[in-house]
C-alpha cells in the first residue's frame, strides 16, 4: 500500500531561506475552535512542523464513567461534543442497550432518530458558520445561527434543555413527542432547503471560496483510511462509510436515504459533503415523522437508575408509565450480564464508539470512547504540513473536530 | 491672520472629519446588522444614535497597555504615525469648488505619499509589539501596500494623462465635458484596477489579511489597547474615506451632479462617498478572505498588466482624438 | 463474513498466538498473545477476503478488579472493522503486570499513533516501536496513569504545574499585586496561606 501523505513528512518543505521560528496557535485562537493548541514551525508562511496540542479540557470521562452506573453516565455524554449532544446521547444508548441486551419500542427508535438528525442539523449549521468566519465570510455565520435557533428552541420545546439534553434513555426515551413539537418540526424541514440554497448562494457561486478551498488539504481514500479518518471528512475522498448504512441502528434501516461521496477529498469536497448531508437530513427527519408509529416510549422492563427517588414513588402510586424493571434493578445490583461490546454510532463529526466492558455490576468495568474530534485531530499535523497558515484554519475548520469530545 | 483663518479651517475640517468617522462606524454597523439579519446598535440612545460616541469616551478612559518587551518608543509612535498621515491627505481634497485646504499642484502625488506613510505605521506597529502574529501582520501589511500601491499609482495615470494634471480641482473640471461629467466610462478599466486596489490599500474584506482576525488575532493591532487602538481605527476609517474621496475626485467627476446646490455645494461629493462606502461595506458582508499568495498574484499578474495596458489605450485614444 | 469464522481464520493462521475466541451480542472477540500482534493485525487488513482496513478503535484495559479468571493485568483490545466487506472483530491481547509492553501498529495505521499515545498516557502501557510516544491528554509531568484501577479517584496531593503556579501567586503578592475588588469576591491561596 502507497502512503504519500506519511511520505510527505520525510520531504523537506520548499520555499524560503529556510530561515524559522515558532508560532504557538492556540489554545486561545479564535480559529482553533475551542481550546486547540497547534504549535507551528513556519518558515514565511509556509507551515514545516505542525504539532497539535490537546488536554486542556480533559476531564477523565472514562474514570469518571467507571464510578457511575449506566444510566448516570448518560450525562457525561452531553459533555463531549456539546454542539451535537443529543447524537451521543443517542450513541451512548445504543450501546448500552446492546450491551446489556435492552429492548427499545419502537417509537422511542423513531424519535431518537428525529433527535439525532436535528443535532446532525445542529451541529452541521455550527460548522458551516465557523468554517465560513475563519475563511473571512461572515454573513454565513449569522444565516446558519438563524436556523440553529429554530433547531434549539425545538429541543427546549422537546426537553427543556438546549446545550447539555440527556434526553435518550437506556430503553427510550425521557418523554414523548408533542403535537405541537411535530407541527414546529414539519414547519422547519419545509422552509430549510430554502436556507441552504441561501448560504450556497453566499458560498458556491463565490471565486474567492473555492480559491480558498479546492485542491486544500487534499486526502486520498486510502490516506484517509490510514489516518482514521471518519465521517464526512472520510466520505470527502470518496469512501463509503456510514454506519447508519453498514450497521443500522434506531430506525435508520426504516428510512431511505443516500450517503454523499465527494471524489477530490479536499476541504471543498468535505463542505459539498456536509452541505449534501443537510438535505439528507430532512429527509430522514421527514419520513421519521410520516411514519411515526404509536406505542410506549420506554421498554416496561428497561432500567433507568438515574430516576431519583421522588420518581420511583410516583411510579409506584401508578402515574407513569415506566415499568416495574426499574425498580427491580434498581434494589439489584449484579444482574448484568458480563461481557463487552463496541458499538459505533454516526454522530456528525464522524465515527463515535463507545467500548464497554461489563463484569456484572452496575457501572461499566471499564468504557472507552472513540471519538473523532481526537483521531481527526492527530491526522491534522499530517494534513497541514507544507500549507500556508490560512490553510491550516481552512483544515481545522474542515475537519470539524469539537475539543469538549477530543479531550474527553 | 490668513494663518489663524488657515487654522479655524484646520479645526473646522477637523471636527467634520472626525464626526463623519464616528458616524461612518455606526453606518457599517447599521447596514452590515441589515445585511445579516440583525439590529446593530440599538441601545445608546435613539436607535443606537449615540453608540459612536460611547466608543470614543469608553476607548478613551480604556487602560494604555505597552507591552513589557516592547520597543516602547516606536510602539506608541506607530498609531499617530497613521492617524497622522492619513489625515494629512485630507488637506488636499477639494470637497467643492474652493473648498480645498491646500490646493497644491501635486495633489495626487501627495495622496500617494500620505498614504505610503500611513503602511509604515502599522509595519512599525507590527514590529515594535514584539508579537509573531503583529510582525506577521505588520510583513503581510507591507507587502500588500507595496503591490497594491503600484497598481493603483497605475491605474490613476490615465486620469492624469486625460485630465493633464495632478491638481484634483483641475482633475474635476477637466472631466466636465465628458460623458456625465465623470471620467467612469472613458476610464473604466482603470476605474476598475483603481477600486480593486482602493480595497487592499485600506485593507477591507476581501484583502484583510494583514488583520485578518482568525488567522492572525487582528494582526498588527493584536497588542493594541485603549485609545492607541482607537488611533489606528479611526486611520483606517479617514483611509477608507480619503480613498472614497480619490475614487469620487477622479472618477466620478468631484462635486458635480445633475444640478448645483445652492448653499451646500459639496452635496454630490458626500453621496457619491457615502456611496463608496456602502459598496466597502457590502462587500464586507459578502465575501471570504483571500490567501496572502493568491492576493499577490492578483496584483501582479492581473492588476498590473491591466492598468498598464489601460495607460497604452489612453494615451493611444488622446493622440488619436486630441 | 461471520465473525466466528474469521476467528477460526484466525485461529489456523496463528496457532500458538490464538487463546480463546468468544462471542457476546452478535460480536465476537479474539483473546491472542502480544507477541506477534503486528503480524496478526496485516494478516487481518491485507488478506483479501478479510480487509479489515479500518482500525476503529485501539484503548488498554486494566483486568486488576474484573471477576473473570485466569486474566493478565492488562490487556490491549483492538477493535477493526472491515469496510469493503462489512464485518467487524475485536482482538484482545494480553499484557503482563510488570513492564507492559507490546509493539506498536503505527506502521500498519497512522491512527494508531494517537490512540496509542492516549494509551500509554492514561493506561501506562508502553508502545514499542512508537515513533512519538509523549503522553497526550495529561501534562507532561503528569504522575501516574489515571485510568489504572489503583489510581485514587481523588488526588492526595497537588499536581506540580498547580503548585508552582500558587507559588507564582505568592510572589507576585509581595508586589502589592492587588487587583481592585479583589479583596470581597477572591477566594485567593495567599489568603489561606496567612
Amino acid at each position: 500500500m502507497t502512503r504519500p501523505i506519511r511520505q510527505r513528512l520525510e520531504v523537506p518543505v520548499a520555499g524560503g531561506d529556510g530561515e524559522r521560528y515558532s508560532l504557538r496557535m492556540g489554545p486561545q485562537h479564535p480559529a482553533t475552535h475551542g481550546v486547540l493548541r497547534v504549535d507551528l514551525e513556519l518558515d514565511g508562511e509556509t507551515i514545516v512542523e505542525c504539532t497539535p496540542q490537546v488536554g486542556y479540557l480533559h476531564r477523565g470521562f472514562e474514570k469518571l464513567a467507571e464510578t457511575k452506573t449506566y444510566a448516570q453516565g448518560l450525562i457525561l455524554t452531553d459533555r463531549l461534543d456539546y454542539i451535537a449532544a443529543m447524537a451521543n446521547n443517542v450513541g451512548y444508548c445504543v450501546a448500552v442497550e446492546r450491551l446489556l441486551d435492552i429492548p427499545v419500542p419502537m417509537r422511542a427508535k423513531y424519535i431518537r432518530t428525529i433527535v439525532a438528525e436535528m443535532s446532525r442539523l445542529c451541529s452541521h449549521l455550527l460548522w458551516l458558520a465557523t468554517h465560513a468566519l475563519d475563511i473571512g465570510a461572515m454573513t454565513v455565520f449569522l444565516y446558519c445561527f438563524r436556523e440553529r435557533e429554530v433547531l434549539l428552541d425545538l429541543f427546549e420545546e422537546l426537553c427543556g434543555a438546549r446545550l447539555t439534553f440527556s434526553y435518550p434513555r437506556i430503553g427510550g426515551v425521557r418523554q414523548d413527542v408533542t403535537g405541537s413539537f411535530i407541527d414546529e418540526l414539519q414547519r422547519f424541514i419545509d422552509i430549510f432547503p430554502s436556507r441552504i440554497a441561501e448560504y450556497e448562494t453566499l458560498i458556491d457561486t463565490n471565486r474567492i471560496w473555492l480559491k480558498r478551498t479546492v485542491g486544500i488539504g487534499k486526502i486520498t481514500g486510502e490516506e484517509a483510511l490510514d489516518l482514521g479518518l471518519t465521517g464526512a471528512c472520510l466520505r470527502g475522498s470518496g469512501v463509503d462509510y456510514d454506519i447508519r448504512k453498514h450497521q443500522p441502528y434506531d430506525a435508520y434501516d426504516q428510512v431511505e436515504f443516500a450517503v454523499p461521496l465527494g471524489s477530490e477529498g479536499d476541504v471543498y469536497a468535505r463542505y459539498r459533503c456536509r452541505i449534501e448531508e443537510m438535505h439528507q437530513s430532512i429527509r430522514i427527519i421527514q419520513q421519521c415523522i410520516d411514519q411515526l408509529p404509536p406505542g410506549p416510549i420506554v421498554d416496561p422492563d428497561a432500567p433507568d437508575l438515574v430516576m431519583p427517588i421522588k420518581a420511583q414513588t410516583t411510579i409506584q402510586a401508578g402515574r407513569s408509565e415506566y415499568g416495574t424493571g426499574l425498580i427491580r434493578l434498581l434494589r439489584d445490583e449484579n444482574i448484568y450480564i458480563t461481557g463487552d461490546v463496541y458499538v459505533a454510532t454516526e454522530v456528525p463529526k464522524g465515527e463515535l464508539g463507545f467500548y464497554f466492558i461489563s463484569d456484572g455490576n452496575n457501572r461499566p468495568y471499564r468504557m472507552h470512547i472513540r471519538s473523532p474530534s481526537f483521531i481527526h485531530i492527530g491526522a491534522l499535523s499530517q494534513i497541514a504540513r507544507g500549507e500556508l497558515i490560512a490553510d491550516l484554519i481552512a483544515n481545522i475548520g474542515s475537519l470539524d473536530v469539537v475539543l469538549g469530545e477530543s479531550d474527553r | 491672520m490668513n494663518i489663524l483663518l488657515m487654522l479655524v479651517w484646520i479645526i473646522i475640517l477637523f471636527c467634520v472629519v472626525m464626526l463623519h468617522v464616528a458616524y461612518a462606524t455606526y453606518f457599517e454597523r447599521k447596514i452590515i446588522g441589515r445585511m445579516q439579519v440583525r439590529m446593530g446598535p440599538m441601545r445608546v440612545g435613539w436607535y443606537g444614535l449615540l453608540q459612536p460616541i460611547a466608543d470614543g469616551i469608553k476607548s478613551f478612559f480604556k487602560e494604555d497597555i505597552v507591552p513589557d518587551r516592547a520597543d516602547k518608543p516606536v510602539f506608541l509612535m506607530a498609531p499617530i504615525i497613521c492617524l497622522v498621515a492619513m489625515m494629512a491627505s485630507l488637506a488636499v481634497l477639494p470637497f467643492a469648488k474652493g473648498w480645498v485646504l491646500a490646493d497644491i499642484d501635486i495633489g495626487l502625488l501627495f495622496i500617494f505619499a500620505m498614504s505610503g506613510l500611513a503602511s509604515y505605521g502599522i509595519v512599525l506597529a507590527g514590529w515594535s509589539s514584539n508579537s509573531k502574529y503583529s510582525f506577521l501582520g505588520g510583513l503581510r501589511s507591507m507587502a500588500q501596500v507595496i503591490s497594491y500601491e503600484v497598481a493603483m499609482g497605475l491605474s490613476l495615470v490615465g486620469v492624469m494623462l486625460m485630465a493633464g494634471s495632478l491638481n484634483l480641482t483641475e482633475i474635476v473640471e477637466a472631466q466636465g465635458d465628458s460623458f456625465l461629467g465623470m471620467y467612469l466610462m472613458p476610464q473604466c478599466i482603470g476605474f476598475f484596477v483603481f477600486f480593486v486596489s482602493m480595497l487592499a490599500e485600506t485593507n477591507r474584506v476581501p484583502f484583510d489579511l494583514p488583520e485578518a482576525e482568525t488567522e492572525l488575532v487582528s494582526g498588527y493591532s493584536t497588542e493594541y489597547s485603549g485609545m492607541r487602538y482607537a488611533m489606528f481605527f479611526m486611520a483606517e476609517y479617514i483611509g477608507m474615506m480619503v480613498m472614497a474621496s480619490i475614487g469620487t475626485v477622479c472618477f466620478l467627476g468631484g462635486w458635480n451632479g445633475p444640478f448645483p446646490v445652492p448653499f451646500f455645494p459639496p452635496l454630490w461629493f458626500v453621496l457619491k462617498v457615502y456611496m463608496f462606502m456602502f459598496i466597502f461595506i457590502w462587500i464586507r458582508a459578502t465575501l471570504p478572505r483571500y490567501r496572502y499568495d493568491q492576493l499577490m498574484g492578483l496584483g501582479w499578474k492581473l492588476l498590473i498588466p491591466v492598468a498598464l495596458g489601460n495607460i497604452v489605450l489612453t494615451a493611444f485614444m488622446k493622440a488619436i482624438i486630441g | 463474513m461471520e465473525p466466528m469464522e474469521i476467528a477460526e481464520r484466525l485461529r489456523s493462521e496463528f496457532p500458538e498466538e490464538v487463546l480463546q475466541s468468544y462471542t457476546h451480542q452478535g460480536q465476537t472477540a479474539v483473546l491472542v498473545r502480544p507477541e506477534r500482534i503486528v503480524a496478526m493485525l496485516r494478516w487481518l487488513r491485507d488478506t483479501d477476503d478479510l480487509r479489515m482496513n479500518h482500525l476503529r478503535s485501539l484503548c488498554g484495559v486494566d483486568n486488576s478488579r474484573r471477576k473473570d479468571p485466569g486474566l493478565t493485568r492488562f490487556e490491549v483490545v483492538y477493535n477493526l472493522y472491515s469496510i469493503p466487506h462489512r464485518h467487524e472483530i475485536r482482538l484482545r491481547a494480553e499484557v503482563g503486570a510488570e513492564d507492559p509492553v507490546i509493539d506498536s501498529v503505527v506502521e500498519l495505521w497512522s491512527a494508531a499513533d494517537w490512540m496509542e499515545r492516549e494509551t500509554f498516557d492514561l493506561m501506562g502501557i508502553e508502545f514499542a516501536n512508537h515513533p512519538d510516544l509523549r503522553r497526550v491528554l495529561l501534562p507532561d509531568d503528569w504522575q501516574g496513569h489515571p485510568l489504572r484501577k489503583e489510581y485514587p479517584l481523588k488526588g492526595e496531593v497537588e499536581w506540580a504545574g498547580m503548585t508552582e503556579l500558587l507559588e507564582k501567586v505568592k510572589e507576585l503578592d509581595q508586589y502589592g499585586f492587588q487587583p481592585d475588588g479583589n479583596e470581597q469576591t477572591s477566594s485567593g491561596p495567599s489568603k489561606e496561606d496567612k
